[in-house]
């Protein structure tokens, strides 16, 4: 075990982990935020998404060690408030039905919205094609990204 | 018997046959010279004892790597990689980038780590894992020898390497993980060391590329 330096959603935190431990586990276990999810365990289908210095790896392969001294921000520390643009999209158009991919559906979003802020259907298909949706929930997902474009937009306007 | 009969009468004489024969000699080393460059490329290169034969021959253990899944699947005719050693289309259909690395949440280092994830099904790693830049994309799928050995000495079309770079590429970390690709992938045809060998003595050779009807 050692002991591993990483930032997550905005707090300074030791973990004592073995550096070979996913990042997910050291979330999930160590850190006790439960809202980012485990679904394949092999990097297919995009249920463990969280931000790693901005960009939305998986976190069930990115081992921890990875994770040392970087900014790691979780489906918890998206918002204060649940106010971030994407998740007020996703709670006006009710976008989950199960709901056990959507934290990992709203970290990808995110860095879409950021890299692209008015994305075309084919942008938002380009992003979210590595985020697997048992429900099909993919037409809302879609819809959803495009009203939180507009509500960015009217964010940074106002 | 009536043949035996039958006197030989020269038709020229010897001097004008020798004349003849030297004419013929010339005219056959001419064609043969324009027949040779019509078949190889000559590639521009600083080259010691350059063997056209030595090197295409060398340029075909090159080609059977660069066509091994483990060296074209990410050099696709498409802006999505290959994947497995069938080089189907990536599962999710990342898509290539300007930079080659990914878009949006599909980087490649999204879920391609510095190093190889333990066990079936899972990404194999490097710490610079990218396709080739939308800008050149050195494509390797489709390309037949001629083809792609005339491409990897362009340096319009293979990132602007010389014959140093080149000869220097043979070991950069990404070519090498080609060999250490991860569980369940099968290697290249042959060793580094060996391909290693044979990239160098195409080059050195003078980087001749195959006849273009050479497949």
């Amino acid at each position: 075990m050692t002991k591993i330096k990483l930032n997550i959603n905005n707090k300074d935190t030791v973990l004592e982990a073995d550096p070979q431990m996913p990042l997910l586990w050291a979330i999930r276990d160590l850190a006790g935020l439960k809202g980012t999810k485990y679904g394949c365990g092999v990097a297919q289908c995009g249920a463990c998404v969280v931000h790693l210095n901005g960009e939305a790896v998986r976190s069930c392969v990115t081992k921890v060690s990875r994770a040392e001294g970087k900014k790691v921000v979780t489906i918890e520390g998206l918002s204060e408030d649940n106010n971030h643009p994407v998740q007020k999209a996703w709670q006006d158009l009710d976008v989950p039905q199960c709901g056990y991919c959507h934290s990992g559906q709203i970290m990808s979003a995110v860095v879409l919205l950021r890299e692209k802020p008015d994305p075309t259907d084919q942008d938002i298909d380009d992003a979210m094609a590595g985020n697997v949706c048992r429900c099909g929930t993919y037409l809302r997902v879609r819809k959803a990204i495009h009203l939180a474009s507009e509500l960015q937009k009217t964010a940074s306007n106002g | 018997m009536k043949f035996l009969k039958f006197r030989r009468t020269p038709l020229i004489s010897q001097r004008n046959a020798t004349l003849l024969s030297v004419l013929i000699f010339c005219g056959a080393v001419a064609l043969s010279a324009f027949r040779t460059t019509d078949h190889l490329v000559t590639i521009h290169f600083k080259t010691e004892n350059k063997d056209s034969i030595e090197s295409v021959k060398a340029f075909m253990d090159v080609y059977t790597v660069l066509m091994s899944p483990r060296c074209m699947n990410c050099h696709p005719a498409g802006d999505v990689p290959l994947q497995g050693d069938d080089s189907h289309l990536h599962a999710m259909g990342p898509k290539r980038g300007a930079d080659g690395k990914g878009v949006y949440a599909m980087k490649c280092m999204n879920c391609h780590q510095p190093t190889n994830t333990p066990g079936l099904h899972t990404p194999p790693g490097n710490p610079n894992w990218h396709l080739p830049p939308a800008d050149m994309k050195m494509v390797f799928q489709g390309k037949t020898p001629h083809e792609l050995a005339k491409q990897l000495v362009d340096k319009s079309k293979n990132g602007n390497k010389d014959t140093k770079q080149l000869l220097e590429h043979a070991h950069d970390s990404l070519v090498l993980a080609g060999w250490d690709p991860g569980e369940g992938r099968t290697l290249p045809p042959m060793s580094h060391k060996d391909f290693v060998k044979a990239w160098n003595t195409w080059i050195k050779k003078g980087a001749y590329a195959p006849a273009p009807t050479t497949n």
